[in-house]
């Protein structure tokens, strides 16, 4: 059959899911005073539509920011307003953005950038489709999600191809419409300065670094147009969007700092402010050998590794991170589906199941049970994940041994998850211990996480800077 | 890896299309479900809490039973399990119980039904003649059929989202017609009478079996010519297959005919009070002869021809079941349909002379030019899509009894897969009125689409070319105009409260226009079989 045919199919298949998925409960259904994420998208509709610009993200008589206050950037309060002239069905919103962004950029990818047989880059394209994390997210829990990481994603594809000035164009909008896509801000930054010195600094190089940096601060000035006229308004829309005297974190979430709180009360040891300068230092640390690489050597298949490895490091190490933040990491995950599937495919479940007290919450079990189940069952199935599993295929020269234990370990691994998943549900947590379980699911996961960050900054520090591997990628 | 060139016994990706269609159906759970799932529940609570003999008198509830008593004891079973889900749904009087337990368990219980379809789609696909040589898996006849059937539109909306249980009665009769192609003919009549004694409406295709049964299995041999040879008779094997008949009918039936309860299910099994159509018109025959009706009426008033006093009062298109007269047109009684529906298939006619070309029906032909199993199953399409097109109070999801058994043929003729892909798209889209809700307007659009983008890619590819002319594929371009119109268009306008149901008018007769002309082309094929076998007689 012709791939066009093949993917229609996928991407069909895709929506379907999407919107089966939100058929079931969402955030906040019937939980008053607060409700969730779906009441908030509601209010921010309300306060575009009614209230003027310079009056959005300040707290007013009108607009109560305890109440779902904005605290996402210019473009998603512009979305808001979109969608507030027809506010017939949210969900049908979501869909169309996935439609227009997210799904187009996911196409693109699988054909112009990863390797493989045609039939490959179809099974990449549903594969990608079915991450549970972003369709539960998205479709389940209640948000864009789909809009920024699509942006992002398109950003991806842009450089892949070639064309910088528009990558950085994409990545901008991305970055306006959620201040998350911060975590992708750096590789982003090194890879296209490391193309600019490859270049030379002192010809074509310069010329495309100030073509880069005009393209961005238009873009940006754009965005924020209505809020130029006032330098008060711009610190309070920063303030809204990174309240630094929020903590360390809130809830319970698979990074180092809440799972450090187990054994150390950090939270009430250090000020605020220690706090800070700590997560700061960390994160900093954990992308400096990514970055540095990158600079050195930017080529598409680094950047990838570079944007695993950055955002995951400020997933782990930064302040105020949620659970859903593990989307930022997932996203260039699903790009190495192709390429390094065993590791991906346990990265991206692992992800999901480090916000399975969020669903808990939303009541999204089954949801979840069947699209983790099928994202194992169709991603190991059709990329032949075991198979890729030797030392050669894992990039893993230096650690000989390791690759022998890994199908074992990753059995064992999905067995704890289901296990955990199981009496999260069926079995209620002793009194002295109320949130045992999902503690237990965050520590499990950031085991994960920190295991995986290690494995991806291996992977990509040690491949040689001159290109001694190009034999071996193109057997893939 | 899955994608390379399969060896004969590599079905790995069976298990990937059934796993794949079971996960979408699970996400479906929460989905909308019509009243045919307190119908079921209602049913489940019957078995469970009353005793046998009060089963087909109950009617605490509208929805009293009327599926054969074979049926009764699987909800019977089934409510055992029920128990451990939600004791409350097994209360008679617990009336539209809708606890999410209920719904998962009644949910759960139509998917792991499928089981049964799932097996007997993968024999089927094992029946299935195929050229030898290589070709990449997604072109292999057995490939497209399993797609066609596991992921089927109809099957999946009608059952996983309206809530019946024709995966697992459709799986039973899919099976008996590949023991049949295997050439195991009493165990797929076993499984036919067991499914009759399931589901009664099966009894519109009970003629083809049992002339199939006793021209091909009760004579063990033919005629050089192909023509009967009555010597061959056997009669122990017809007393085989009469004492399979006997013996699953007694174990359905027996309980009831020994407390004297007969009547009063068979009563319970043949409502005859109901209209000539559903409240919804079943694309078949009797829309378009109710609608010329109407419009002649119309005209008739228009023109001042008729007076509007004298014309019946009662409305075939309000949206109760009642009987009804036509106001033009000769009014159509129950008897009337069943001439109908037998004729196609039974009228005799003279045997025709060589050198002319005369067509004897679908029956007759199957009786004197057998063409083995193949033969059966072409007149069983036959039987079921004639049915449909002339029964009595059709429903339109009786569709599925034509389309899902045609997949097999369609798989391995040219002809067979243009008349295919007329006929399910046609009737796919006359359910779409099922699911009238706007949450589930996209999952009906996207499931629609997916299924059509596949059925007309796979087969054209399979084939090698075009298989419909410019007409057909204008017609069917025409279903997309159909839908904007009833879903976008007819809502906005001024006539959506004075004439609501336009659209399922509009819906219905277009449908059926598509649905009679495969019927004739299907039928036409059928004669044009019998004409090459007389030919090659020659």
């Amino acid at each position: 059959m012709e791939n066009w045919s093949l993917v229609s199919i996928c991407v069909l298949f895709g929506l379907t899911a999407r919107w089966a998925v939100s058929l079931n409960s969402y955030s906040g259904a019937g939980k008053p005073p607060m409700f969730g994420d779906y009441e908030a998208q509601r209010h921010w509709q309300e306060v575009t539509y009614n209230l003027p610009v310079h009056e959005w993200y300040f707290n007013t008589t009108d607009n109560n920011l305890n109440y779902w206050g904005l605290d996402y950037p210019p473009l998603t309060a512009y979305h808001s307003l979109l969608c507030a002239h027809d506010h017939g069905f949210d969900f049908c919103w979501v869909l169309v953005a996935d439609l227009l962004i997210y799904i187009p950029a996911v196409v693109l990818y699988s054909f112009y950038l990863s390797e493989g047989s045609n039939k490959k880059k179809v099974c990449t394209v549903l594969c990608i489709l079915l991450y549970p994390g972003l369709i539960l997210i998205d479709y389940g829990h209640f948000q864009y999600n789909s809009i920024s990481l699509g942006l992002a994603l398109w950003g991806v594809v842009v450089l892949g191809l070639g064309w910088d000035v528009l990558g950085s164009l994409a990545f901008v909008l991305s970055l306006n419409y959620k201040q998350m896509e911060l975590y992708h801000s750096l590789p982003f930054f090194c890879y296209l300065l490391g193309k600019c010195f490859k270049q030379g600094l002192a010809g074509r190089g310069l010329f495309l670094l100030v073509k880069i940096a005009v393209t961005v601060l238009v873009t940006f000035a754009l965005c924020w147009l209505p809020f130029l006229s006032d330098p008060g308004q711009i610190l309070q829309v920063v303030h809204r969007l990174f309240p630094v005297g929020r903590g360390l974190f809130e809830d319970k979430v698979a990074n180092t700092w809440c799972s450090l709180n187990v054994l150390i009360k950090i939270k009430t040891i250090l000020s605020t402010d220690t706090q800070l300068y700590f997560s700061l230092t960390t994160t900093l640390l954990a992308i400096l050998p990514s970055s540095i690489k990158l600079l050195m050597k930017p080529t598409l298949w680094q950047f990838k590794l570079a944007l695993v490895n950055s955002s995951l490091a400020f997933f782990l190490f930064s302040f105020q991170v949620h659970e859903k933040s593990i989307l930022l990491p997932a996203l260039p995950v699903c790009l190495l589906l192709n390429d390094l599937p065993l590791p991906a495919i346990w990265f991206l479940q692992a992800s999901t199941f480090s916000m399975l007290p969020l669903f808990l919450k939303d009541g999204l079990l089954v949801p979840y049970v069947v699209t983790s189940l099928a994202f194992l069952f169709f991603s190991i199935y059709l990329l032949s994940a075991f198979e890729h599993c030797s030392e050669d295929k894992l990039r893993l020269g230096c650690l000989r041994h390791l690759p022998s234990l890994i199908p074992g370990s990753f059995y064992f691994s999905i067995t704890a998850m289901a296990g955990l998943s199981f009496m999260s549900v069926a079995l209620a947590p002793p009194d002295q211990l109320p949130d045992l379980f999902p503690l237990l699911v965050s520590v499990f996961s950031y085991l994960h996480f920190l295991g995986l960050l290690l494995y991806f900054n291996i992977v990509q520090i040690a491949e040689p800077l001159q290109s001694v591997r190009k034999n071996q990628k193109k057997s893939n | 890896s899955v994608m390379a060139t399969p060896r004969a016994d590599d079905w790995s990706w069976f298990p990937a299309l059934a796993l794949g269609v079971s996960f979408l159906k699970c996400i479906l759970i929460n989905a909308y479900h019509s009243t045919d799932f307190e119908v079921h529940r209602n049913w489940l609570a019957i078995t469970h809490s009353l005793p046998v003999s009060k089963w087909y008198h109950e009617n605490t509830s509208e929805w009293t039973l009327d599926y054969p008593p074979l049926f009764a004891w699987f909800e019977y079973s089934l409510s055992h399990v029920a128990q451990h889900f939600d004791k409350e749904m097994l209360v008679v009087q617990n009336l539209i119980y809708t606890s999410p337990a209920t719904i998962l368990f009644q949910r759960l219980s139509v998917i792991v039904t499928d089981i049964v379809f799932i097996y007997a789609v993968k024999e089927c696909c094992r029946s299935v003649r195929e050229e030898k040589g290589s070709k990449d898996l997604l072109g292999h006849p057995f490939f497209i059929l399993a797609a066609l059937l596991l992921w089927n539109f109809g099957l999946l909306i009608v059952d996983h989202i309206h809530f019946q249980y024709n995966g697992f009665l459709f799986g039973i009769l899919l099976l008996s017609v590949a023991r049949h192609l295997q050439g195991r003919h009493l165990e797929g009549a076993l499984l036919f009478t067991v499914l009759l004694n399931l589901k009664h409406i099966y009894l519109y295709i009970a003629p083809a079996y049992g002339i199939f049964l006793l021209r091909s299995y009760c004579f063990t041999k033919d005629n050089t010519d192909g023509s009967v040879r009555w010597s061959s008779f056997s009669p122990v094997r017809l007393v085989a297959l009469g004492s399979i008949v006997i013996s699953v009918g007694a174990l359905s039936f027996g309980p009831f005919i020994a407390m004297g309860q007969l009547p009063q299910v068979l009563s319970r099994l043949f409502p005859f009070k109901r209209g000539l159509c559903h409240a919804y018109w079943a694309p078949n025959v009797w829309a378009l002869y109710n609608m010329v009706d109407k419009a002649l009426s119309v005209l008739g008033v228009r023109l001042k021809l008729l007076d509007v006093a004298k014309l019946p009062k009662a409305s075939m298109t309000g949206g109760l079941v009642q009987e009804f007269q036509h106001s033009i047109l000769p009014s159509v009684s129950p008897s009337i349909t069943l001439i109908c529906t037998l004729c196609p298939t039974l009228q005799p006619k003279p045997h025709p002379p060589p050198s002319l070309a005369l067509s004897p029906p679908a029956k007759f032909h199957i009786w004197c030019r057998p063409r083995g199993a193949r033969g059966f199953l072409r007149c069983l399409v036959v039987c079921a899509l004639g049915s449909f097109m002339f029964g009595w109070h059709v429903h339109e999801k009786a569709i599925l009894m034509a389309i899902l058994p045609f997949s097999i043929l369609a798989v391995e003729s040219r002809e067979d897969a243009g008349i295919f892909l007329m006929l399910t798209t046609t009737g796919h889209y006359s359910l779409f009125p099922l699911l009238f809700t706007a949450a589930e307007l996209p999952i009906k659009v996207l499931l629609m689409l997916l299924f059509t983008l596949y059925s007309f890619t796979s087969l054209k590819k399979l084939f090698r070319g075009s298989l419909l002319n410019p007409l057909e594929t204008t017609y069917l371009l025409g279903l997309v105009a159909v839908e904007i119109l009833c879903e976008v268009v007819y809502p906005l306008s001024p006539w959506q409260h004075t004439l609501p149901f336009v659209p399922l008018l509009v819906t219905s007769v277009y449908c059926s226009l598509g649905v009679s002309y495969s019927f004739i082309r299907l039928y036409v094929s059928l004669l044009r079989q019998h004409g090459t076998d007389k030919h090659k007689q020659l």
